[in-house]
């Protein structure tokens, strides 16, 4: 019992990273009916951001919670700038063109910024030490003893923060408003005055940001990176969106909790190994009894 | 107001507008009749900047808008219920009209042009809440012009108010058009395949025929137009 709740608590927390990741995939998916293949590697620079700022905030003596803030703002605001350039340049002069396009596009540009990363900063892994130190112990008088570290408890809430803000802004505000018109009809949302180009450009923006916090999770949860973590995380925050059902925003954060959860506990009880094989499979299975995801609703168009 | 002078425009080698100069006069309602295919949503599109034409101009309020943007447009004063309504059926009565009055900056109250939306079509303030999808066709009709009067637009263009409604709706439909126009000022071109409807409301009207105008006139001579009355008046139309 100590030994599950142990892991339940990993598997949320790898499950924030998953779900953070997971968002832009759909939200992209949404609104332009693309897998933006490129989502993972912008996870990456987001890591990278993150550890350079680290390192840089390191040097000066500000209290630890400015740092994290900080390296969190500088962070977004970066990979924000990744995200719509990357947009810009490999996307929308695609729009209108054939489907397959821009998917082949979306390759390209992670091959590019796989490389990018790796000609300026190296091929070697970077690594720092521990930020975030200190922990909560549970069950202290049984034989197992369940670790609840105030990284772990940081990373959840800052990732509930971010999903209730994102979902305020999705639901309650003219952009989200704006943002699920677009989701719909893009010719109608221009006829109502709405500037589609923006509204994709802003999607973009936010994807990339939440991928960015998500890449500094990573940062601080392992320590160590390289130019290609994003590629398995992509593939499996892909895999988490699809999972919940692509389109649907509840959906990739519930798919992004429910990979981590599998992998994690693949990993403590059979074996640590074959985790992405389970993580894969278990997509498998679901897609053969829900075709359209967990939360994925058909497509069943009135006319 | 409104000066669409020689417009071309064409579907990659397909010409669906051969020629159209139409002019709508502040105040007007101008209606503009023709069977299916026979380019009108095209008109209209092009208005609306959806299509670009190869050739022409459209002057609106003394500004070339040809090759403008259309959420550009919607924000100089035209604002546009389509074809087929195109209601976001996933969002709420409530999202639809909001999602209308986008053009504004913050700080707007549009609060009050919602209620008065409800007050031109009750029925809507009694869906509010409801998804657009689950609208019945008339209704949507309503939302989707009231939707369009959200931009507060100077120029309505309403394409095909009365398709696949029924009969008892659409004289619901006409009657709150015609009140947008006396009331609230607002000037309408009308796209319709219901001719004799849309020519009795008309302060002038066109004929439409494969791309090209053919016919032009006030309202009342193109109903008593023998030509017309053959095409489109006899037998139902």
């Amino acid at each position: 019992m100590e030994y599950f709740l142990q892991q339940l608590v990993n598997g949320i927390t790898l499950g924030s990273i998953y779900g953070l990741i997971a968002i832009g995939y759909t939200m992209v998916y949404g609104i332009i009916g693309m897998i933006n293949f490129a989502h993972g590697d912008i996870f990456m620079i987001g890591a990278f951001i993150a550890i350079i700022s680290f390192l840089i905030f390191g040097l000066t003596s500000i209290a630890l919670p400015f740092i994290l803030l900080f390296v969190l703002l500088i962070s977004m605001l970066f990979t924000a700038c990744y995200g719509w350039t990357v947009e810009k340049l490999a996307y929308k002069p695609l729009r209108g063109s054939f489907r397959l396009a821009p998917l082949i596009s979306a390759l390209g540009m992670s091959i590019v910024l796989q490389n990018f990363v790796q000609v300026a900063q190296g091929a070697r892994t970077k690594a720092i030490h521990p930020i975030i130190t200190g922990k909560f112990e549970f069950f202290k008088e049984s034989d197992f003893v369940v670790i609840v570290s105030h990284l772990q408890i940081f990373m959840v809430l800052l990732t509930i923060a971010l999903m209730a803000g994102f979902t305020f802004l999705i639901t309650k505000t003219d952009l989200g408003r704006a943002q699920r018109a677009c989701e719909q009809d893009k010719t109608m949302a221009s006829l109502l005055g709405i500037n589609v180009d923006r509204t994709i450009s802003v999607t973009f923006i936010i994807g990339s940001s939440l991928a960015s916090v998500a890449g500094m999770m990573f940062v601080l949860y392992y320590g160590v990176i390289d130019f290609y973590i994003g590629f398995l995380a992509g593939i499996k925050a892909f895999t988490a969106a699809v999972l919940g059902g692509i389109g649907s925003l509840p959906g990739a954060m519930l798919g992004g909790l429910i990979i981590g959860l599998i992998e994690v506990m693949w990993s403590g009880y059979i074996s640590s190994e074959y985790k992405d094989v389970a993580a894969f499979s278990v997509l498998i299975v679901t897609l053969i009894f829900f075709p359209t995801g967990l939360l994925g609703k058909p497509e069943i168009e009135k006319v | 107001m409104l000066d669409i002078k020689n417009i071309q425009t064409f579907y990659g080698k397909i010409q669906a507008l051969r020629d159209v100069s139409i002019k709508v006069n502040s105040g007007e309602i101008v209606s503009l009749i023709g069977a299916n295919g026979a380019g009108k949503s095209t008109l209209l599109m092009t208005v609306s900047g959806i299509n670009k034409p190869r050739e022409g101009v459209i002057i609106f309020e003394g500004k070339n808008i040809e090759k403008e943007e259309p959420h550009k447009i919607v924000k100089l004063g035209i604002s546009q219920s389509p074809e087929g309504r195109r209601i976001f059926s996933k969002l709420t009565v409530e999202e639809n009209l909001k999602l209308g009055s986008n053009i504004y900056e913050n700080g707007r109250n549009y609060l009050n042009d919602i209620k008065e939306i409800f007050e031109l079509f009750p029925v809507l303030s009694d869906r509010k809440t409801q998804r657009g999808g689950t609208l019945s066709g008339g209704e949507q009709q309503m939302l989707a012009i009231g939707r369009a009067l959200m931009a507060r637009p100077k120029m309505l263009l309403l394409d095909e108010p009365s398709l696949g409604i029924a009969p008892k709706l659409v004289n619901q439909i006409f009657v709150a058009i015609k009140n947008i126009n006396k009331e609230k000022k607002v000037t309408i071109f009308l796209v319709e395949q219901n001719a004799k409807k849309a020519l009795e409301l008309a302060d002038r009207a066109y004929v439409l025929v494969n791309g090209k105008v053919t016919i032009q006139g006030t309202g009342q001579e193109l109903l008593k137009n023998q030509d017309i009355q053959a095409a489109y008046l006899e037998g139902g139309g």
